[in-house]
């Protein structure tokens, strides 16, 4: 909310200037967001007024106007405004005087004539951007007065971020009551005259929805002088509050609701029919905004309406048929009090915004219609000319106000020192706080502008926020030490995103939304978890993986002419809505995910460069799992991945994960050149670490013996591991290939592997027939299991 | 000069010009060998009378000893000599780079969310987690913010499509489940995404939060100052940091309070805090009346473009290796 501080200051003015009110507000959670010049410094300008006017002997476009600005005699002023004319007033820039941006004004000839000053405009004095000619003056302008004084020009506008409790502030009378109960002054009386009727033409008013609108107060005006137009004054006001001054009776109702916080509405009065009724739209019933738009009506909206149907959505807007125009002559003036359940969320519901559901939805007076109307009508009927009619009222008794109680104890222990009785209830007094107290609690009777006091907490805040947050002391808090539960599965040192960056990857962090082409062609998943509001297409589905992310990240690295990327994320996905877990994340699950492209290494000297392949990628997947074993089976069902060259990984038979290299098609249409490899793993798939029991190192000697066996191309390594594996060959502790051969010696289609074989007991050393027969029970389960044959 | 002398001046000067291992040994054996110059006079000792052979054969000995002792010098020198020249050819250029596997890094974020944790974890603060996709009652409802409260207008949600879910906007919801979970006194720390409807340099659709949460019997507003005023302090690594508290609203919070920290020359928000709403400890079924709370949450990026000087939030999310490299 943005006002004049003068206005208010004509209200309440504390001492000490502008700065000193801005932190003022700003310390007491009336945060002020902007403080600005109603018009940037100036001097020398004085209200002129143009007494003669004759063409420029030399040039067409200029005239010589002869000013009076009260001095002994006009001056001379060479002017080439259009709107320059005789009778005219407009500020004028005597000889010394300094405009915005530091123009000195000193006599000038122009065009053989001289001109002791110079005739403004309004984007010279910087007090609009635009310069349609002069600044026109109203005709009963001072002549000589200083223009900025006159127009008060040295008020600044200040902008509050009004939190949505304190609604009670929208308004300067509202924040006066805030400024004098936060520094102690006084609100001055603002002196208020209701007009008396003075013809007793009424529209009969029925409320139907009682609890929805409790007070509804109705007054006929007729004689409106349509020609009358807003005065300076309240234009200045309006307009440093932000909003557009539009007729002198929309601009009245605003300056009301501005001045007391009071929305108000007027009907042309020639455009209704028949008595107002207040009630609950019919569903299906429809109304033309005054923006334009339509309104889809339902009985969640409370309406105004008249014989035709709605008028206006109560506290919200109102309709176009009924608005006032530049032609009319009687309105029908709504003053009422709407509460906020009824007006809440009805605004942003039709997509409009409104300063009076602003208002109504956070909560208004209920005591102010009255206080209202009477100050619309005295302004009607002095601005507008127009006569009153006597106001039709439809109240319901206010509902109680409510009390609530306020404990020493209890406030003393929520802000964490003690306050004091007799401060607790200066306090409350300064805020206006109706109390009674009663030993070391107060009971506070709510006031009626006050729509966050509900419970002792709010008090609470009050008390402190009133006493001063800064005052309240910064304590180092006290707690029992309890050591919180800490298992081997979350020790630091090990977590695996902790040993992938040790491994040459760098984290990444990619937005949780992605384009629904990645998610369809890249995850495959025809069916995403689509947003609702979407920022941009590119943002529209929740991921199901981390790959597209990552991809999205090389590529964009790849156009930085990176030669190498190693990344991962951490991150969740998100599979679909379902949701069983009590935790709400079974659907939502954490995962890690890597990417590895270019150079198995960084370029560097004396090793050969080479392209990472898919088991560098595998060994840093098992270094950061360890200690669980890692197995891959090969799994062709991945959209975007090598079908060939990409594997389900498990880990104590569960599933965990994937690894591969992505899909050539892709490769080439991201023009990658190579293809990455990539994993993603589910971090909460993990079995959790255990702490093990620790084996001594086995004192007798471990021995190796190697073996090269033929096979066929397609056997497996996981074949082999498995045939050997089980049933376990005795003393045979771990088999690890170390090499593979193709090619000449070897039959086409077929390779040879090299095994090496550790062989050991843990309680005596081997002799060789035993050793031997272990090498032989290996090469019969091989021979067996996949018809390998003894490399020759 | 005695012959013996004689004989001993020549075996050490000889094996002193001697450069070469072999030629060494082969010297010795002409000197010290079975037939050896020394070894023959030994020999010569056994015809003489036992008076005399008493008296050379010292004699013979201690030159004996004298020409071995020259010997192993000369023996030790040539294998030092070779050492060193062992050692030179060896040299390495040390100041060659390294070789062989770099290391990769943590995103400026990240790094800035454990050092969070850390400091929390300090003073026993427990690390808690949630979803991100959340239901209107964890982001709304629980934290008292009925349907239609203005003030969900303060944020702007996104929601899922053909369902009453939404992106949580903050990351309070997570101190709902851990309560509903966990019965006080608790404190806890939780860190994570969340997401509003806004994009531009200092805002992200997608953005971090850390949200911190303490329940027990005896906590207040003085100590909820303590502790962020502290924790401020400790992440920026400044003493003298000075820290502000300005009344505000949130629905979950009563009070509530702007967290400001001088930076420059102005006064710079950082985060929100509160006494934790006695609705919001109702809601997990927590009596107000014997537990208090206090929550207080900070942007996290917020938190690293302060600390490491990035003007631009987009900066995080472009994830550029050059940039993010510099946080390794």
């Amino acid at each position: 909310m943005k006002f004049s501080e003068t206005w208010l200051r004509q209200w309440v003015s504390p001492q000490g200037g502008t700065e000193a009110l801005a932190d003022l507000l700003t310390m007491a959670g009336l945060e002020v967001e902007s403080l600005e010049p109603a018009a940037p410094g100036f001097s020398g300008v004085v209200v002129g007024e143009i007494v003669a006017i004759a063409p420029h002997p030399d040039a067409d476009r200029l005239r010589v106007c002869q000013v009076a600005c009260g001095a002994d005699k006009p001056l001379t002023i060479v002017c080439g405004a259009p709107n320059a004319a005789l009778g005219l007033k407009a500020p004028l820039a005597v000889v010394g005087a300094k405009l915005p941006g530091g123009m000195e004004i000193g006599t000038a000839k122009m065009r053989g004539v001289e001109s002791s000053g110079m005739l403004c405009s309004a984007k010279e004095l910087g007090v609009s951007a635009e310069a349609a000619g002069l600044l026109e003056l109203p005709a009963d302008a001072p002549v000589g007065a200083d223009v900025r004084q006159y127009l008060d020009l040295a008020d600044t506008v200040i902008e509050l971020k009004l939190t949505p409790n304190r609604g009670d502030c929208l308004s300067i009378a509202g924040l006066a009551r805030e400024v004098a109960a936060l520094s102690g002054e006084r609100v001055e009386a603002m002196p208020l005259q209701d007009p008396p009727a003075t013809h007793q033409a009424v529209r009969g008013v029925s409320v139907e929805s009682v609890a929805d609108c409790p007070a509804y107060l109705g007054r006929v005006f007729t004689g409106i002088d349509p020609t009358a137009r807003t005065p300076l004054w309240m234009r200045r006001r309006i307009e440093r509050a932000g909003q557009r001054c539009v007729s002198l009776l929309v601009d009245i109702t605003n300056y009301v609701m501005l001045e007391l916080g009071q929305p108000l509405h007027a009907f042309d009065l020639a455009h209704l029919q028949g008595d107002i009724r207040v009630r609950r739209a019919v569903a299906g019933e429809t109304l033309t905004l005054l923006t334009g738009s339509p309104a889809a009506l339902d009985p969640s909206f409370l309406v105004i309406s008249d014989a035709n149907g709605p008028q206006a959505v109560a506290g919200v807007m109102g309709g176009a048929h009924s608005a006032v125009s530049d032609a009319t002559t009687a309105v029908f003036l709504e003053s009422a009090h709407f509460v906020p359940g009824v007006i809440a969320g009805r605004a942003r519901r039709l997509n409009v915004s409104s300063e009076a559901a602003h208002r109504f939805e956070r909560g208004v007076d209920p005591t102010l219609p009255e206080r209202a109307m009477a100050r619309a009508s005295q302004l009607l009927v002095e601005l507008a000319g127009a006569t009153a009619g006597p106001v039709t009222a439809a109240c319901a008794a206010l509902p109680p106000r409510a009390t609530v109680r306020l404990r020493e104890a209890r406030a003393d222990a929520v802000i964490g020192v003690c306050l004091g009785g007799k401060a607790i209830t200066g306090i409350l007094d300064r805020l206006g706080l109706a109390h009674q107290r009663n030993g070391e609690a107060w009971t506070v009777t709510v006031p009626p502008h006050r729509f966050d006091l509900a419970i002792e907490e709010d008090l609470i805040e009050e008390l402190v926020r009133v006493h001063g947050y800064q005052q309240v002391p910064v304590r180092a808090p006290r707690a029992s030490l309890d050591m919180p539960p800490r298992g081997e599965s979350v020790l630091k040192l090990a977590s695996p995103a902790a040993r992938l960056a040790l491994r040459d990857y760098q984290e990444v962090i990619t937005y949780s939304f992605i384009d629904e082409t990645d998610e369809t062609d890249l995850h495959g998943n025809p069916a995403p978890v689509r947003l609702a509001n979407p920022i941009a297409r590119q943002m529209a589905v929740m991921r199901s993986s981390l790959l597209a992310g990552l991809l999205g990240v090389l590529r964009g690295n790849v156009a930085h002419r990176q030669p190498r990327v190693r990344i991962f994320e951490r991150g969740r996905v998100f599979l679909g809505l379902e949701e069983r877990a009590a935790d709400g994340t079974a659907m939502q699950p954490e995962r890690l995910g890597g990417l590895a492209w270019g150079g198995a290494t960084d370029e560097q000297w004396g090793t050969p460069a080479r392209p990472v392949d898919f088991f560098d990628a595998k060994a840093d997947l098992e270094a950061l799992l360890a200690p669980h074993a890692l197995a891959a089976e090969p799994w062709a069902g991945h959209a975007a991945l090598h079908p060939g060259r990409a594997a389900r990984l498990y880990v104590e038979g569960r599933d965990i994960g994937w690894i591969g290299e992505l899909h050539p098609r892709h490769v080439q249409a991201m023009e990658l050149g190579r293809a990455p490899v990539m994993f993603e793993i589910d971090l909460g798939a993990l079995p959790r670490v255990a702490a093990r029991e620790a084996l001594a190192p086995a004192r007798t000697p471990a021995v190796r013996r190697d073996l090269a066996v033929v096979v066929e191309e397609a056997v497996q390594w996981r074949q082999i591991a498995s045939a050997i594996a089980s049933p376990a060959i005795d003393h045979l502790t771990e088999i690890v290939p170390f090499d593979i051969y193709r090619g000449q010696g070897i039959e086409s289609g077929k390779k040879s592997l090299a095994i090496a074989m550790t062989i050991q007991d843990t309680r005596k050393t081997l002799t060789d027939n035993e050793i031997e027969a272990v090498v032989n029970a290996v090469v019969e389960r091989l021979a067996s299991a996949v018809g390998a044959s003894l490399r020759q | 000069m005695d012959p013996l002398d004689t004989l001993q001046a020549e075996a050490v000067a000889e094996f002193a010009a001697i450069d070469d291992p072999d030629l060494l040994e082969q010297t010795k054996a002409r000197f010290l060998g079975k037939q050896g110059l020394i070894t023959e006079r030994m020999k010569a000792l056994g015809g003489m009378e036992p008076e005399a052979r008493k008296v050379e054969g010292a004699r013979i000995n201690r030159v004996k000893t004298a020409v071995e002792d020259a010997l192993n010098a000369r023996r030790e020198a040539l294998r030092e000599a070779a050492l060193a020249r062992q050692l030179a050819a060896e040299a390495l250029d040390v100041s060659l780079p390294g070789r062989g596997t770099g290391s990769g890094g943590w995103h400026p974020v990240t790094r800035v969310r454990e050092r969070v944790c850390e400091l929390f974890a300090g003073i026993g603060f427990e690390v808690a987690d949630g979803p991100e996709i959340e239901t209107d009652f964890f982001n709304f409802t629980a934290l008292n913010t009925p349907d239609d409260h203005p003030a969900r207008s303060m944020h702007d949600t996104f929601y899922i499509e053909g369902s009453d879910r939404l992106l949580r906007t903050h990351t309070s919801p997570i101190q709902v489940r851990y309560m509903q979970a966990n019965r006080p006194p608790l404190r806890i720390v939780a860190p994570g995404r969340v997401y509003r409807v806004d994009s531009d340099a200092t805002h992200s659709p997608m953005f971090h939060q850390i949200e911190g949460l303490w329940v027990d019997r005896d906590v207040s507003f003085a100590d909820l100052k303590g502790v962020v005023t502290q924790f401020l302090q400790r992440f920026f690594e400044r003493e003298d940091l000075q820290v502000r508290f300005r009344p505000s609203f949130f629905p979950f919070t009563e009070p509530s309070a702007e967290i400001d920290m001088a930076w420059g020359d102005r006064w710079l928000e950082i985060g929100g805090c509160g006494m934790v709403h006695p609705n919001v400890l109702r809601h997990v079924d927590i009596d107000p009346e014997a537990f208090r709370g206090f929550a207080f949450g900070f942007g996290i990026d917020r938190l690293a473009m302060l600390r490491y000087g990035v003007r631009d939030l987009r900066l995080f999310y472009e994830n550029d290796l050059r940039f993010l490299r510099e946080f390794v």
